[in-house]
């Protein structure tokens, strides 16, 4: 069994992001990058699948970008991912773009899962997961909260919605994207880390792969959101109320 | 053309949240002249039709195939009557189901998409629309190439629409049963029972952190407070972590977005993934023993104080 997992390279969690006086996007120099929190995420699960099902299992970590992608690819693999794929480019992605790169290295790769987290921290987008597994036109299970093996090519997926815990039966080959509560991801020792560092990271061009990627979400400017509020200090509950009803007007 | 809004249901009614996408899709079609249509999915749609009918004419894709929102199917529909319908927006509102369904109708569609959308402008002819990125510290101002243009819209950032005159009419789509895809199948939700109104519907929500320890505390301060309120109940991640309270009911980056009149933080330090679901909320009161805690820095009231104490006086002072 081959499980892919695609992750996205993000500014790390740390760090504040500033924004470029011109609007154009982030400050990046300098900058802090790690594997996006959801996508670490779903390494850990396709890990923990392999260590149940034993070593028929591979993982395969997949990063879309430029050489600067190898130092998380780095961490994929001193995680304990059996296999780092990059696929150089340098140019804007979004997330149809980012889903019909990943459909290419499916077919390439022919994985029976492909697991990815639900959303990356820095565009907020939720959206790749589901493309791919529209081009791809395999079953898809978002947000995933628990996932368990029913039969040998069929999953039970919990996935959290607005509405509670939706259970739902998929066949594989199928895409899963992973929310926060379906496990800790394992961090990656300093001696796994300088391991990784010598192993190599498999570098395929979109060329290879017969595409030309072209994203159609363009960004326009990027806008620092700034809070205009004052906190008003009240004394007590009555206070409290009494400027609630006549001053706010809320209730 | 059709501006196409897909709206979402309880089995009976339209979810309220879709009168905002509805607002959005007017507004569009007053600058192209395209016409709004529902979308409908469902088994057994008759008075869930007849509800969204208030509001414009309605696609009706009634099957017991589609009895449960598995993504495969409903975005198989989605796109099928975009393209029949000759679409240029297809429009929702940001629920976990339109962020489940929608982007896959997208690609089946090779259509751009944008999430979470708050605001918009037209430029030269062109949509700019707004939404927020880096867990809401910033919103992005985006275009999307090519149609159909694929959006979800933040039920909170828009008003929501009126009913017509008269209702419209719907029409039966054909649901070509042996077309639709037999990979997934729905199993059954599970939630915790609740007569609150839904999180991200609600005109006053209250929200408690840390100090709650059991579902018992919970239930008697941030429950009763909302209650008093006709508020929603609300919550932070360790709480749902811990198993206090339902992960339906988080506010936060990954959980749900909430924009109320009223949003009540009871003993929540502010978290910058919490502030991200909650931030653009109209009048944001905070309750902690810490006065140095960020939620204040971003609250219209706060008050220094341990909650036990100071949420029964509140429930008091609001029966006076």
């Amino acid at each position: 069994m081959k499980i892919l997992v695609p992750t996205k390279r993000v500014p790390s969690s740390d760090e504040r992001v500033r924004i470029r006086p011109d609007g154009s996007g982030i400050e990046d120099a300098g900058l802090a990058y790690m594997i996006n929190p959801f996508d670490a995420i779903a390494l850990e699960e396709a890990l923990h699948i392999r260590e149940q099902r034993g070593s028929d299992v591979e993982v395969i970590a997949v990063g879309v970008g430029n050489a600067d992608f190898e130092n998380e690819l780095h961490t994929a693999l001193a995680m304990g991912a059996d296999r780092a794929l990059r696929i150089d480019f340098d140019g804007s992605l979004d997330p149809w773009s980012v889903a019909t790169v990943l459909a290419a290295v499916a077919q390439r790769e022919k994985p029976n899962l492909v697991l990815m987290g639900k959303q990356a921290v820095d565009d907020d987008a939720n959206q790749a997961g589901q493309m791919l597994a529209g081009v791809l036109d395999w079953p898809q299970a978002t947000f995933a909260s628990k996932i368990e093996f029913v039969e040998p090519a069929r999953l039970s997926v919990a996935r959290e919605t607005d509405r509670g815990l939706e259970t739902i039966l998929i066949q594989l080959p199928a895409v899963i994207t992973t929310d926060l509560r379906l496990n800790e991801p394992r961090y990656a020792s300093l001696p796994a880390l300088m391991k990784a560092k010598k192993r190599p990271i498999e570098t395929v061009s979109c060329q290879d792969l017969g595409i030309s990627p072209e994203a159609k979400v363009r960004l326009v400017r990027l806008e620092p959101v700034t809070i205009d509020r004052t906190c008003e200090r009240v004394a007590d509950a009555a206070e409290l109320v009494h400027k609630l009803r006549y001053e706010a007007k809320v209730i | 053309m059709t501006i196409l809004v897909v709206a979402e249901h309880d089995g009976t009614k339209v979810r309220s949240g879709v009168y905002s996408a509805v607002t959005v899709a007017r507004d569009f079609a007053k600058t192209s002249g395209d016409n709004v249509e529902l979308l409908v999915l469902g088994s057994g749609l008759d008075s869930v039709a007849a509800d969204g009918a208030r509001f414009g004419h309605v696609i009706v894709a009634d099957h017991p195939l589609l009895a449960n929102p598995t993504a495969d199917r409903y975005a198989r529909i989605i796109a099928d009557v975009a393209k029949a319908r000759d679409a240029v927006s297809i429009i929702a509102n940001a629920t976990t189901f339109a962020k489940d369904i929608l982007p896959r109708a997208a690609a089946l569609l090779s259509a751009a998409m944008a999430g979470d959308v708050t605001g918009y402008s037209f430029a030269n002819g062109e949509l700019l629309l707004r939404r927020p990125m880096y867990a809401g510290a910033a919103t992005g101002v985006v275009t999307l190439d090519g149609r159909p243009q694929v959006i979800t819209v933040r039920a909170s950032a828009f008003p929501s629409a009126e009913p017509l005159d008269r209702s419209q009419e719907c029409t039966a789509w054909n649901v070509e049963a042996s077309k639709l895809p037999n990979h997934s199948e729905y199993v059954g939700l599970e939630s915790r029972p609740t007569s609150r109104p839904e999180l991200t519907e609600a005109r006053v929500v209250v929200s408690g952190g840390r100090p709650f320890r059991t579902s018992e505390e919970f239930e008697n301060y941030v429950g009763r407070l909302a209650d008093a309120l006709n508020g929603a109940a609300g919550c932070t991640r360790a709480l749902v972590d811990a198993g206090i309270a339902p992960n339906e009911w988080q506010v936060g980056q990954t959980g749900k977005v909430v924009a109320p009149q009223l949003y009540v933080a009871l003993g929540i330090s502010g978290a910058v993934q919490h502030l991200a679901g909650m931030k653009n909320s109209r009048v944001v009161v905070a309750v902690n023993t810490d006065p140095e805690a960020p939620m204040f820095s971003i609250a219209t009231y706060g008050l220094v104080g341990d909650v036990r104490q100071i949420v029964p006086e509140l429930i008091r002072e609001l029966g006076k």
